[in-house]
């Protein structure tokens, strides 16, 4: 049986007890998937798993309060279901995790720029083991599965969804969390280059707070201090220094939270390349307080807890 | 007018006005294309894809300093400075959705009663040369609101790609002017060319959906909660579809406090937030994503066209649909409300 089958099984046994299990459907092309909200045995026909699915589907949890649902997760998100538990957002009890063995998501932006023609031109897409044929404005084109993957995929130290309630799939062996070339690129850039590649990238930011959204872990929601009027935080302005703020505001309340499940770069719909800022973020907070956010049950954030003197922080030697 | 354009003129062209207009063109930057100030030397992405911003922002910017406050001394009387939009603008290379969209704004921004000069300034100010669609994308539904792949309405030339260039029509006197330039060149047979590419792209956009019934069927559905919970499930109530809309035109206002000297800003404002609808009171009567998905669809399809003559508020550019994170589809939305049955 394929792991779709599974899945399905797996969800048709649980179904009864939950409200609904999230998972995810064609969406309004063949390139894109869209969340489904599985709810009788008849929407179970339109579930679809691969490379396709994208969604980090843990970002619906926290508004489902009191209710008891069902949710499918890829190693990445497994790892947003961890932090949510840790954080006390989601209760364990009331969430049925049905975990995959992913074997990674696409990138539309890698597509978009693989493509001969632009992706909202497509017609048809075969997701094969390794690759993808996709149709699009009349021309074929064969894209290899590993040429199109998100970055995250390719440094993915967790293949396999880490807490589930069913594991579907074949176990990936571990592999060593790698660097990711684009992020060093960066890195590597001298202050000034780095801010002025900021200032070009912020003029394009819209603030629709789509990256905020998106967040599995940004959990103020409607009380983002964004969009609170009184007081007013942050000016409305839309110039790159206030998008700017924005984003560091986002970034720092991040810190030691974040996943890296990589929803806010994706959510952008002017392709801000977000990541980088908290790729660089968890480094610090990893070299500090030897933490990776939803990694382990049972660990706390270092900015939700309070010691006189931090281990690794030499406060009073300087 | 008929005239003919070649792809070189025509950026020559955006060059030359550059130096008596604020130009707005697509822009590509890190792989996205975007309206942005064009300035000499960059490059025009015309065809690559539609820019993921619409060019909204040529008539309504995302911000806008509505007057300035300078105070000398706390106690002196404040002086207040008007800041109404100065200069001409341009918008070359938009598809007619984004310049048609615009027409939205001018029942509610010019009425008997109420007159917004900031809008209206601009308005009268740019110029809009469009590009007419070769093909639909998977998004477009133009040709279910009344709109097609190479609508002339809200722009003032109308461009369609033959060849090596565009065959160029004006549409407004405004757009008769711009193509006085010499950079056009007569247009020939291309004419019946152009006529053919328009209407094959007609031809491409297959049956338009009705919407007649919509207003109606969404009044229908006003207070049946269920429904808008099932419709708004996967939203996650950012506000990337109404900020890219060309239609969109709500705005909130903050002031930019800076010690003595102050700003009045105009912003988007985004009926997905919370704030949009919050009252001083601390009541909000659109309390949750479906209540404000629900307002989103509503105005669009039912209440404005209730109001202004059965125009939809909606230009079926499909970038709500196309950059929305959750892949909300405003069609299917519309569609579940008009085909639902008790």
């Amino acid at each position: 049986m394929s792991q779709l089958d599974d899945l399905k099984n797996a969800i048709k046994s649980h179904l009864g007890e939950l409200e609904c299990v999230i998972g995810w459907e064609q969406g309004y092309d063949p390139l894109h998937a869209t969340p489904l909200f599985i709810r009788t045995e008849a929407d179970l026909d339109r579930l679809i798993i691969g490379p396709l699915a994208v969604h980090n589907l843990a970002t619906y949890l926290p508004g489902f309060k009191g209710k008891k649902i069902g949710v499918v997760v890829k190693g990445c998100d497994s790892k947003s279901v961890i932090q949510l538990l840790n954080e006390n957002l989601i209760n364990r009890e009331n969430v049925v995790v049905f975990g995959l063995c992913c074997d990674g998501v696409v990138s539309q932006r890698k597509i978009r720029a693989a493509l001969p023609a632009d992706p909202g031109f497509v017609e048809s897409v075969e997701v094969g083991a390794q690759d993808l044929k996709i149709s699009v404005a009349g021309q074929s084109a064969t894209l290899k599965l590993s040429d199109v993957l998100a970055d995250k995929c390719l440094v993915c130290a967790t293949p396999d969804a880490i807490i589930s309630d069913v594991l579907i799939g074949a176990a990936h062996t571990p592999a060593p969390a790698a660097s990711l070339a684009c992020q060093d690129e960066f890195e590597a850039k001298s202050d000034a280059e780095k801010l002025a590649f900021w200032q070009e990238t912020m003029s394009r930011c819209i603030r629709c707070y789509a990256c905020r959204n998106a967040c599995p872990m940004c959990v103020c929601r409607d009380y983002c201090i964004a969009t609170s009027r009184d007081p007013l935080w942050i000016s409305q302005d839309n110039s790159p220094a206030e998008n700017m703020m924005f984003q560091m505001v986002h970034v720092s309340h991040l810190a030691g939270r974040c996943t890296e499940c990589g929803e806010c770069e994706r959510a952008c719909p002017v392709d801000i390349p977000l990541m980088l800022l908290r790729r660089w973020m968890n480094k610090q907070v990893k070299d500090v307080f030897e933490l990776q956010a939803g990694t382990a049950l049972e660990q706390t954030p270092p900015l939700l807890t309070f010691k006189v003197e931090e281990e690794r922080i030499n406060e009073r030697g300087w | 007018m008929e005239r003919f354009i070649t792809k070189e003129n025509l950026i020559r062209l955006a060059e030359e006005l550059t130096a008596t207009c604020r130009v707005l063109a697509p822009v590509a930057s890190c792989g996205t294309v975007t309206f942005r100030r064009f300035l000499p030397g960059m490059v025009l992405d015309m065809h690559s894809r539609m820019a993921a911003v619409s060019p909204k922002a040529a008539t309504f910017p995302q911000t806008e300093t509505l007057l300035t406050v300078k105070r000398e001394i706390p106690e002196k009387k404040p002086e207040i400075t008007e800041t109404l939009p100065e200069g001409k603008n341009v918008v070359i290379g938009c598809r007619p959705c984004g310049a048609r969209g615009k027409l939205i704004f001018n029942p509610v921004y010019e009425t008997d009663k109420t007159k917004d000069p900031y809008y209206i300034t601009r308005r009268d100010n740019t110029v809009f040369i469009s590009l007419a669609c070769d093909r639909p994308e998977t998004t477009c539904f133009c040709h279910s609101v009344g709109s097609g792949p190479a609508d002339a309405e809200g722009s003032d030339v109308l461009l369609t790609l033959v060849g090596e260039g565009y065959v160029a029509r004006s549409v407004t006197p405004a757009g008769e002017e711009v193509m006085k330039s010499s950079l056009f060149a007569d247009a020939g047979d291309k004419g019946k060319e152009a006529d053919a590419k328009n209407v094959r792209a007609r031809e491409l956009m297959g049956e338009a959906h009705d919407y007649a019934s919509a207003p109606a069927q969404l009044l229908a559905r006003f207070d049946d909660m269920d429904f808008w919970q099932a419709q708004s499930a996967k939203c996650i109530s950012c506000g990337a579809c109404t900020y890219m809309c060309p239609t969109c035109y709500c705005f909130n206002i903050t002031d930019d406090d800076l010690g003595l000297e102050s700003r009045r800003i105009r912003s988007w404002d985004n009926c997905m937030s919370h704030t949009f609808t919050l009252e001083g009171s601390g009541h909000n009567p659109r309390p949750t994503k479906a209540h404000r998905l629900k307002n989103r669809v509503g105005h669009k399809f039912s209440y404005y066209p209730d109001l202004h003559k059965g125009v939809i508020a909606c230009c079926g550019c499909g970038r709500c649909i196309k950059q929305c994170p959750a892949g909300v589809d405003i069609r299917q939305i519309v569609k579940a409300a008009q085909e639902y049955s008790e």
